[in-house]
């Protein structure tokens, strides 16, 4: 129940970031699934393994790896996807957190907080540059195969 | 030729101006650029200007970018419009009417579809964060009314860091108004969901990428925009905080 509330509210918060995005008008759909998975894996891993960073790493990854892929099938950018798709991730509570403590004086929480916002944020860029390193050689190993085929 | 570099800046002017990636728009610009026999053109993208040459013999074109906004749907169109120049589907004098096209248009959904968008969204966010059902309502009211904060004030002054300040503020004052008034229970909650529509996730994840392909520049210059906003979000939010301290 937890996993279908979790799922459905991503999707539907994902595809609403696609409508504000302005996103094309076919690929808000794409926009929520992309968004879902991303937080889908976040949440389990979240929920089960690890902390907030790894499992934001863990979540950008899916996410730039749809993206691309979804990017090659509709020939849109990927930007289009990843961007609504990374929202959940963002560290809006931690950052909130930091900030709070702050107000109230709790400076040592308030480090806390901001040091948890800052690595999650480095987490979920080096999500990103990973699928995308892998996606690059993925794609160049494919190529150099297709060449080989016609050749021989 | 020159259609062919007017068209070059006119497409990379419109990728920048609704979000794209630097790497990206210049890997645009020199496909087009080769795609009319070109070669040897340079580029150097920024988020304020772009700067085209054509090489060694050829003139130089700057542009300025003075707004930025994020619209999806015009990158992905120019996109289609050099795929399409680059396979010869267009000629060089279609493609710079279809871009021009592109330019005057105004894709953008709505306001109030944009405004119920940001609404859904606020609530949608404050479940995935753990938040009460209660709270709903507050959360969504709170996201509504700062996205449309933040566009209008925007609108009026021209001011980024002051329109999100008091977008900010205003989802402070009406998710501390809600729990005032027993309409909601957790401020944390509220406050996190709504601000969601503000955060600059696209500046983010923009600024990371472009510093590793390489593009300082640019990934400074996005970075310390999205370090402004965020930090007229956390000002803002503070400035509530400060006053409801005493009360939670």
């Amino acid at each position: 129940m937890v996993w279908l509330i979790q799922a459905v509210f991503s999707f539907i918060a994902a595809a609403a970031f696609g409508v504000i995005f302005n996103a094309p008008r076919k690929m808000i759909i794409h926009c929520g699934y992309v968004g879902m998975f991303g937080w889908l894996l976040y949440f389990l891993f979240e929920s089960n393994w690890t902390d907030t960073a790894q499992a934001s790493f863990v979540g950008a990854f899916v996410v730039a790896l749809l993206a691309h892929i979804l990017a090659k099938r509709f020939r849109v950018p990927m930007i289009v996807f990843s961007v609504s798709g990374i929202i959940p991730l963002v560290p809006g509570g931690s950052a909130y957190n930091a900030m709070r403590n702050v107000v109230e004086n709790n400076f040592n929480e308030a480090i806390f907080f901001a040091t948890r916002a800052f690595m999650t944020s480095g987490a979920i860029a080096m999500g990103l540059v990973f699928a995308e390193v892998m996606m690059q050689l993925v794609f160049r190993f494919l190529r150099r195969k297709r060449i080989q085929e016609i050749v021989e | 030729m020159e259609l062919a570099v007017d068209s070059c800046l006119l497409a990379g002017r419109l990728m920048i101006e609704s979000g794209a990636e630097t790497y990206r728009v210049e890997d645009t610009m020199s496909r087009m650029a080769i795609a009319q026999g070109l070669i040897g053109t340079q580029s150097f993208v920024t988020p304020t200007g772009i700067m085209f040459s054509l090489g060694k013999d050829g003139s130089t074109r700057l542009m300025t970018i003075r707004e930025r906004i994020t619209d999806l749907e015009k990158i992905a169109l120019v996109n289609q419009v050099s795929r399409k120049l680059a396979n010869a589907e267009l000629t060089i004098e279609e493609s710079y009417e279809e871009l021009q096209r592109i330019a005057s248009a105004h894709l953008l959904f709505p306001i109030w579809m944009q405004f119920i968008a940001a609404a859904i969204a606020s609530g949608s966010f404050l479940i995935l964060f753990d938040g009460y059902w209660q709270d709903v309502p507050a959360g969504v009211l709170a996201g509504g009314i700062g996205f449309l904060v933040v566009t209008y004030i925007h609108d009026l002054t021209r001011v980024k860091f002051f329109a999100e300040f008091v977008a900010a503020l205003s989802v402070g004052i009406v998710g501390f108004l809600a729990v005032i008034l027993h309409l909601g229970i957790d401020l944390n909650t509220i406050i996190i969901g709504g601000v969601m529509p503000l955060v600059p996730g696209l500046l983010i994840t923009n600024a990371v990428r472009d510093m590793m392909a390489g593009h300082f520049v640019s990934g400074v210059s996005k970075g310390a925009e999205a370090f402004l906003t965020a930090f007229a979000i956390g000002a803002g939010i503070a400035f509530i905080l400060s006053f409801s301290g005493g009360l939670f």
